[in-house]
């Protein structure tokens, strides 16, 4: 559905200064109906890129596409396919916000522009307050009114940058759920964020990126990737021989005791820790319940900023 | 590509008129305009002693108005500079709205999403162009109408009503007067699009008046004399001048440039 091969984005500062490159060779595939998570830090490049594939700005070098539209040939088509809602996105404060869907109906093209203005005031919750002025609605309406803007002419492609930056923990909650029901609708959607809690529960994959793309994957193998799988077997009491009994299975990657607890490095834990288990019984131990440990996506998210793709050295904290 | 046109004409409108104040430009100004040499002319009606005033008169002018009274001579004067504001009137009305239509956006931060709508650069700029010249044109016709049929009324002979209505202003008021605000648009959406305040968009589209001044200026100290042939001259020179600036606009206002470079 989006494509990039070696995107590149430069802009030229000043005469006699070389340009200052935003985007640098930038190569990501989104499949039809996948939710992306861009993440990367201020500066990165992402608001640029989202700009880029948008039609909004022209790219220096490389090629991109949207739902097979190519960028800087296509842009009408593809400004008319895709949904996009900005960092900041502004409203026209004295008109009302009905008065404002309107006019985004109209510029889209909408065939019916009075029913889709009030299916996304009553989706999002407006409907009460369409005749209101947009510049007297709070924070979290104007965002959602945002978002019922970008999905007025029923985009295959929406690009979310910042959805939920600043608002309240129930305004962002309700703008999450919202993202979450457009992807069960089949939407693809392209999520820039700095909220990584909110990216690894929405998306189905995330690329890290720093001007250059650092790595992409699905949330569960980038913590493969960098940490290992990490099983976390409580017991009643543990007895010191039972480490080496586990580490002498041959597939443990490490090992820790912590309180009562046996935390186990696995590759494979859907076939490893039937033996641990089976092991531990064996050996008299009494198993309260195992789980794993899931490191959060911000520690993936910082070695990766800050030391790129590489694995981190030692034990993690869990 | 009416039709979106049609819609940043009516979204400008729709959020435009709110604004006293520019409702207040749109609408106070022409009435002043019009009441002005209205009351000028109610007064000096009938006044014997005007026909003395002619001896202050530029001598280019008194030998222009030969075949009219002496009276009737020193009102077609003080009507020559009022119908000058006639034509002044559409470039300054817009100046207000344009100047305010590009950087306004970029402040209230709504250029990104209406740029990432399928609207090309030629309908956005249409949009907003209309939207600023239509009003001020209208103004300006109507106020010109209502001091047209008034005039007489209040005792302006028919000498001077026919002067009011003749070709050099029927041509300066509905053919120049909308080239100067074609022209004053124009520059004051190049200049909104090039700069990041308001009032800097305001204060510099403002320059635009000073040529029209000299004019003005240079009519009243009788260096210039208005005729059909100055007029006919001075709508090629208009029309040159708008198309100049339309193929400018054209080329300075660039998307990217906009969102990237003027924050």
């Amino acid at each position: 559905m989006i494509r990039t091969e070696r995107l590149t984005k430069q802009f030229q500062t000043r005469k006699g200064q070389p340009p200052f490159t935003a985007v640098n060779d930038l190569t990501i595939h989104v499949e039809e109906g996948e939710v992306f998570g861009f993440l990367g830090p201020n500066g990165a490049g992402k608001t640029t890129t989202v700009r880029m594939l948008t039609s909004l700005i022209g790219a220096t070098s490389g090629f991109a596409s949207v739902n097979g539209a190519v960028i800087g040939k296509d842009d009408t088509k593809i400004r008319s396919t895709v949904g996009i809602l900005t960092e900041t996105p502004g409203m026209y404060d004295r008109l009302s916000a009905e008065k404002n869907l309107t006019i985004y109906a109209r510029l889209y093209g909408v065939s019916d522009v009075k029913g889709q203005v009030e299916k996304y005031l009553r989706m999002l919750g407006l409907w009460d307050r369409r005749n209101d002025e947009a510049g007297s609605f709070s924070k979290g309406m104007r965002q959602k009114l945002a978002i019922a803007r970008a999905l007025l002419h029923e985009p295959k492609v929406l690009f979310l940058d910042e959805p939920t930056s600043g608002l309240d923990p129930e305004a962002a909650k309700l703008v999450r759920d919202f993202i979450e029901d457009l992807k069960t609708e089949g939407r693809t959607i392209f999520l820039c964020t700095h909220n990584l809690d909110e990216a690894d529960r929405l998306c189905d994959r995330i690329a890290i990126f720093k001007k250059e793309l650092i790595a992409v994957d699905t949330p569960d193998a980038l913590r493969q990737r960098l940490f290992g799988r990490k099983i976390a077997f409580h017991l009643a009491n543990v007895d010191p021989t039972w480490t080496q009994m586990i580490l002498n299975l041959g597939f443990t990657k490490d090992l820790q005791v912590i309180d009562n607890k046996l935390v186990v490095s696995l590759d494979n834990p859907e076939e490893q820790d039937p033996i641990i288990i089976k092991a531990l019984v064996e050996a008299g131990a009494k198993i309260q319940f195992v789980g794993e440990l899931r490191h959060p996506l911000e520690d993936i998210y910082l070695q990766m900023i800050h030391n790129g793709n590489s694995k981190p050295e030692g034990v993690q904290h869990v | 590509m009416f039709e979106r046109v049609k819609t940043i004409l009516d979204k400008e409108w729709n959020e435009v008129f709110k604004n006293k104040m520019v409702l207040f430009t749109v609408i106070f100004m022409p009435l002043l305009f019009t009441l002005m040499p209205l009351i000028m002319l109610g007064v000096t009606s009938g006044d014997p002693s005007m026909a003395g005033e002619t001896t202050d008169m530029p001598a280019a002018f008194t030998a222009a108005c030969e075949n009219v009274s002496a009276g009737d001579c020193v009102q077609i004067f003080m009507m020559n500079e009022f119908m000058l504001l006639f034509m002044m009137m559409p470039l300054i009305i817009p100046i207000n709205i344009a100047a305010y239509s590009i950087v306004g956006e970029k402040t209230t931060r709504s250029l990104e999403p209406l740029l990432a709508t399928p609207i090309s650069t030629v309908e956005l700029l249409l949009g907003k162009g209309l939207a600023a010249t239509l009003p001020a044109v209208f103004a300006t016709w109507l106020c010109f109408g209502i001091f047209a049929i008034a005039a007489p009324l209040i005792g302006a002979s028919q000498a001077v009503v026919s002067y009011i209505i003749s070709p050099i202003w029927l041509i300066g008021v509905l053919v120049i007067g909308p080239l100067f605000a074609v022209a004053s648009v124009i520059i004051a959406l190049i200049v909104s699009s090039r700069v990041s305040d308001p009032r800097v968009a305001e204060q510099i589209s403002a320059v635009v008046i000073i040529p029209v001044l000299a004019v003005l200026f240079a009519q009243i100290g009788g260096i210039l004399i208005l005729d059909v042939q100055a007029m006919i001259l001075g709508v090629m020179v208009m029309l040159a001048a708008d198309i100049g600036l339309v193929a400018l606009a054209a080329q300075l206002f660039q998307r990217e440039v906009i969102l990237t470079r003027w924050k």
